[in-house]
C-alpha cells in the first residue's frame, strides 16, 4: 500500500476529511476524490490556468500545489460560486458578453477574475489582462472576456 | 502527471526543519513548491522526502531595521512585489518580483525557494546582485552569510549546502539620491526573462553618478554583475552608458532557438542601458 496522510481542506464551504498519498496534486484531490470536476486540467504546468481555484481567497493553479499545501485551508471553485442558484457576476458578464466559446478555461478564467476582482475592484483594461495573463483561452482572443471582466466589476460595486 | 511517490513531513521551525533535513539527506525543502512540484513532475528530481515548510512562521515577513531590508525566505514574490518597504527601500526588487510567472505563480512561489532553485532566466536573482544583497544560511551548526553575487555557481547550482536553509535575504536600503529598476525581456511562451537588466544609481548633489551598479540575468549560466567603473563621475547619459556598456563581457551565454548568444548580450546591453537611465532618472525623483 502506498504512503497515506489524512488532510482535511474546505471546500465551497463544507469541510472534507480524506486520506491521501502525498503525492496527490490539489487539482486531482477536487476532481477524483470530491469529484468537483469543474476545475479542468490543462497543460499541468502551471502554466495555461485551466485548474484554477482559490485557497484562502489566492487565485492558484492547482495543478501545482499539493492537496497536502492545502490541509487546513479554505479552496473556492467554480462549483462554489453561484448562490442560491444566481451566477456569480462575473459568470453572468462571461454569459453576456460571450467571453465562453468552448469553455475549457472557463472556470480557471472565473476564479482568476474573481480573485483579480477582489485586490483592485475597478480595474484598467492593462490591469485586468495583466491578472489573467496566467490564464490562456485559445478560442476568443481575450477582448471578451475584458469587457466581461468590466461589466463584473461594475455589476459588484452596484451591489 | 503525477511526481514518483515520496514521504511527506510537515514541520513548524527552523529546527525542526534542519532535524528532519539531518534524518532524511535525501529529502528536499518544499516551499511554495512552484518550482519544485514541476521538476518533480517530470521527474527531474525524485527526493523520497518531501520536508514541508510553508507554514513555518520564523521565515516568513518582511521587515525593515535600521537601513537594511529582512525578507523572510518564505514571502512569496506577490508579497515581495507589494511590499511598501520594499517597493521604498528597493524598487528593482519589487519590480523583479511582479514580473515572476503570473498573479497565481507569485501567491505560492517564494523568493528563497526561488533562490534555492537558481534558474538563470528568474527575474529576482540580478535584482539581488545589483542591489547588493546577502543570503543569510542556516544549518544545524551555525549561520552563515553569502553575498548574492557569490550565490549563484552555475546553472541551477548554488552556495547552499545540503545541510542548510536560506532562512532570509538582507537588502541594504536605498539612500538619498539613490534610484532603482529592473527591466525585462521576457520569452513570449514562457514569460521566462530571456535578458533581465537589474540597475541601482546614486547620484551626488550636482547629478553625477557616485555609483551605479547593473546586473544582468538570462543571459549567462548566473546573474553577472558589470563593471561600471567608467561611469563614476559622469553625468549618466545615454551616449556614455551605451560607451560603458559596448564590450560587456558575460561568460558562457545561453543561447537556443529564440535567442542567440549575441542576440541575448545586445538585449543585455539595450536593456542595461534602459535600466541605468531609468534608475538615474529615479535618483533624481
Amino acid at each position: 500500500m502506498p504512503e497515506s496522510i489524512t488532510i482535511s481542506v474546505t471546500v465551497n464551504s463544507r469541510r472534507y476529511e480524506r486520506a491521501v498519498e502525498p503525492r496527490t496534486l490539489l487539482i486531482h484531490f477536487l476532481r477524483d476524490a470530491l469529484g468537483l470536476t469543474g476545475s479542468h486540467v490543462g497543460c499541468e504546468t502551471s502554466l495555461c490556468g485551466a485548474c484554477t481555484v482559490l485557497v484562502d481567497g489566492a487565485a492558484t493553479k492547482a495543478c501545482t500545489l499539493l492537496a497536502a499545501q492545502a490541509d487546513g485551508r479554505a479552496v473556492t471553485t467554480i462549483e462554489g460560486l453561484a448562490q442560491d442558484g444566481a451566477l456569480h457576476p462575473v459568470q453572468e458578464q462571461l454569459w453576456h458578453h460571450h467571453g465562453v466559446q468552448c469553455g475549457y478555461c472557463t472556470s480557471g478564467m472565473v476564479l482568476a477574475a474573481v480573485a483579480l476582482l477582489e485586490r483592485e475592484p475597478s480595474p484598467t483594461d492593462a490591469q485586468i489582462r495583466a491578472g489573467l495573463k496566467g490564464n490562456l483561452c485559445r478560442c476568443t482572443g481575450y477582448a471578451n472576456i475584458v469587457d466581461a471582466v468590466h461589466a463584473a466589476a461594475a455589476a459588484l460595486a452596484a451591489r | 502527471m503525477y511526481p514518483a511517490p515520496f514521504s511527506y513531513v510537515r514541520v513548524a521551525s527552523v529546527a525542526e526543519a534542519l532535524a528532519a533535513l539531518a534524518e532524511h539527506p535525501d529529502g528536499r525543502f518544499l516551499a511554495g513548491g512552484h518550482s519544485l512540484l514541476p521538476a518533480l513532475k517530470l521527474r527531474l528530481a525524485e527526493p523520497a522526502v518531501l520536508i514541508d515548510i510553508g507554514r513555518v512562521a520564523e521565515l516568513q515577513g518582511i521587515t525593515q531595521v535600521g537601513s537594511t531590508l529582512r525578507i523572510g525566505s518564505l514571502a512569496t514574490h506577490d508579497q515581495v512585489a507589494s511590499s511598501d518597504t520594499v517597493c521604498a527601500g528597493a524598487r528593482l526588487l519589487a519590480e523583479a518580483c511582479a514580473k515572476v510567472g503570473d498573479a497565481a505563480v507569485r501567491n505560492w512561489g517564494t523568493l528563497g525557494g526561488n533562490l534555492a532553485h537558481a534558474d538563470p532566466a528568474s527575474d529576482p536573482p540580478p535584482a539581488l546582485v545589483a542591489a547588493g544583497a546577502r543570503l543569510e544560511l542556516q544549518s544545524s551548526v551555525g549561520q552563515r552569510w553569502v553575498a548574492a553575487d557569490q550565490f549563484f555557481s552555475d546553472l541551477f547550482l548554488t552556495a547552499l549546502a545540503s545541510d542548510e536553509i536560506i532562512t532570509a535575504v538582507e537588502v541594504p536600503a536605498a539612500g538619498a539620491r539613490t534610484g532603482s529598476a529592473y527591466l525585462k525581456h521576457p520569452h513570449p511562451a514562457s514569460g521566462y526573462a530571456v535578458c533581465g537588466a537589474a540597475a541601482v544609481v546614486t547620484l551626488d548633489g550636482a547629478g553625477r553618478c557616485e555609483s551605479a551598479r547593473l546586473a544582468i540575468g538570462g543571459v549567462g549560466p548566473v546573474p553577472v554583475a558589470i563593471d561600471l567603473a567608467a561611469l563614476s563621475g559622469e553625468v549618466p547619459e545615454q551616449a556614455g552608458v551605451d560607451a560603458a556598456l559596448a564590450d560587456i563581457e558575460i561568460a558562457d551565454p545561453l543561447s537556443d532557438p529564440y535567442a542567440s548568444a549575441d542576440y541575448r548580450i545586445r538585449l543585455a546591453r539595450v536593456l542595461g542601458r534602459r535600466a541605468m537611465l531609468l534608475a538615474a532618472q529615479r535618483a533624481v525623483a
